[in-house]
């Protein structure tokens, strides 16, 4: 009832910080030990296997990478369109969207192996191959590092700047002009956040097999990051209630908007992701069908027809349901189904490139799978927890966040 | 002599949302079935108070979206493959990966329908006569007037019990209004 209005006055520190002795603690030691463990141990063992190891590696990368990624996207958001519904989770976002510096340095291997990742970082294959030479202005070893840098740079300083904004907002004695600052910096943030991604996706990802185009590679990643961050958000916010935070500040009506979100962006997903295969699909010209072909051979065949049943039509039918999304157990489990669909997606877009090379058309899921997904998901949890810790759960003194905790959906 | 009026029921006006929302779970704990409740704006959480069960739309728009989805692509399936099989750049009849659009669209277009015309029809939509328009009171129901209208047809109505009831429960003014 509408008639009950919550007040930020009310807030008591319990509701709005992390347990003292709660799990939530510890994240920050476990995911370094993870990220130790799963990083170094692959690394160690990469010998004889530097290939796999690189592919496995981008793999988890882009999977994490999505999801910190998203908490810049979400954060942005939220400031250039005043929204008011999401201020009780939009602090979480901004501690996922600061862990953007860790994984900027655990990109940098991406560098390293650049000879084992990408064909056209070898001169004598580039110096046979007409379609790569005529690339070579874009695809170049000097200019793909420097871009690479530049994408890097842009999300860490952008992230620390908003975050440290809102931390400073917590603290000051008028909370507007910093309101003001960061919804006037947002617009900006996100021109540069569509342009990063952008090439980053078509850099990391599309230049795999630097034969293949598609001009809307970006926004097929862009997807990803916006379904990976909703569903890492409603995980966060379930499991932060079940330690006995953010009772009462975080409700059903947010789950529920959470839930629209997820499902929207799986949707326009599919959208995207049709719109790429129907348009190679009518023109079929080899040089473009390719790509699809040997994804479309194998145990690939399975793993595509999993992400289109798995990603879009089974959730569209059955998360369409407004109950389901308003339930915690139930906007959880949704939330896990989807980011293993993210997982699967970012899998099927990189490894079947190494298979294909090799003549493959089977899967090897290994060791280095496992131990790059656990390294590197150790490592942004670690810095996620950390940032969890260090600072009210809510941006405290947003002018909005009144408005927030009385939200209601109609 | 005049025909003996019809009474429609008993028709109570209240304060404001949160008056009508208590005085709903009093009738509602009362055990009556036939009546409603009118306010100028949604108000939350009034199905739960009334003890309203849960629509059916959601079955109709899904046996509605299915059939749309399936009928869609069984018409292309048809026309390209059945009755006027054309070969269109090398592709097989059935080239059901240029069937999704259409498929999809009028999945969702005939789940649409089933949505709206569903819920007019569920609500008895349109209606050219209201029984409580027969209240002057009534027209404040689009502005800043709350009601619970009780019918005299519900089997638990008894116009001194009903009235008290609606009294008891807060009703700033309780009518009788004619069918």
């Amino acid at each position: 009832m509408s008639a009950h209005g919550k007040h930020v006055e009310d807030l008591t520190h319990e509701q709005t910080h992390l347990p003292k002795n709660s799990g939530w603690r510890k994240v920050p030691a476990i995911g370094a030990v993870l990220a130790v463990a799963g990083i170094g141990g692959a690394f160690a063992m990469k010998g004889g296997q530097e290939q796999q190891f690189y592919f496995s590696y981008v793999t988890s990368l882009l999977f994490w990478l999505a999801i910190a990624l998203g908490g810049y996207f979400f954060t942005l958001v939220q400031h250039a369109s005043r929204a008011g519904w999401s201020i009780v989770v939009r602090r979480l976002a901004e501690n996922v969207m600061v862990t953007l510096p860790v994984l900027g340095i655990l990109a940098l291997p991406i560098f390293l192996g650049i000879h084992d990742l990408f064909h056209w970082s070898h001169e004598e294959v580039v110096a046979e191959d007409p379609m790569l030479s005529w690339k070579q202005p874009y695809l170049n070893t000097g200019d793909f590092i420097t871009r690479g840098v530049v994408y890097i740079t842009v999300w860490t300083v952008v992230a620390v700047l908003f975050y440290g904004w809102s931390l400073r907002q917590d603290r000051a004695s008028d909370p507007a002009p910093l309101a003001h600052k960061m919804r006037g910096f947002a617009p900006l943030g996100l021109v540069l956040f569509g342009l990063s991604v952008t090439f980053a996706a078509i850099d990391w990802v599309m230049s795999l097999d630097p034969h293949w185009f598609s001009t809307i590679f970006g926004v097929y990643y862009f997807a990803g990051i916006v379904v990976s961050i909703h569903a890492f958000l409603a995980i966060v916010v379930v499991l932060l209630q079940r330690a006995g935070a953010l009772r009462g500040v975080v409700t059903q009506e947010h789950y529920h908007d959470i839930g629209k979100m997820m499902f929207a962006f799986s949707v326009f997903w599919a959208y995207i992701a049709y719109s790429q295969y129907m348009l190679y699909w009518y023109a079929s010209i080899p040089e473009e069908t390719y790509w699809f072909a040997y994804r479309g051979h194998g145990d690939w065949l399975v793993l595509s027809l999993l992400l289109v049943f798995g990603r879009f039509a089974i959730p569209f039918v059955l998360f369409m349901s407004r109950r389901w999304k308003r339930r915690a157990s139930s906007l959880v489990f949704w939330a896990v189904w989807m980011l293993v669909g993210q997982y699967l997606d970012m899998y099927w877009l990189v490894q079947p490139v190494l298979a294909h090379e090799h003549g493959s058309d089977q899967i090897h899921f290994g060791l280095f799978d496992v131990l790059t997904f656990v390294g590197i998901g150790g490592a942004f949890l670690a810095a996620f927890g950390w940032a969890l810790g260090r600072a009210p759960l809510v941006p405290m003194r947003d002018p909005r966040l009144e408005e927030s905790l009385n939200f209601e959906n109609f | 002599m005049p025909k003996r009026k019809k009474i429609y029921g008993l028709l109570a006006e209240f304060r404001n949302p949160a008056d009508l929302y208590h005085a709903c779970e009093k009738v509602r704990d009362a055990g009556y079935a036939a009546w409603d409740a009118y306010t100028p704006f949604p108000v939350h959480g009034l199905e739960q108070a009334m003890g309203l069960r849960r629509s059916v739309v959601p079955w109709i728009v899904a046996i509605m979206g299915f059939s749309g989805a399936g009928l869609g692509f069984l018409m292309q399936w048809w026309m390209s493959a059945v009755d006027y099989p054309l070969i269109i750049s090398a592709k097989p009849y059935n080239s059901y990966p240029a069937f999704v659009p259409v498929t999809f669209e009028l999945g969702i277009l005939l789940g649409s329908f089933g949505a709206v015309f569903g819920m007019f029809a569920l609500n008895r939509l349109p209606q050219l006569y209201h029984s409580l328009f027969n209240s002057d009171r009534f027209a404040k129901v689009t502005d800043d007037g709350f009601f619970i209208a009780i019918e005299a047809r519900d089997p638990n109505y008894d116009p001194a019990r009903t009235r008290a009831l609606l009294e008891e429960a807060g009703a700033v003014a309780v009518e009788e209004v004619e069918d």
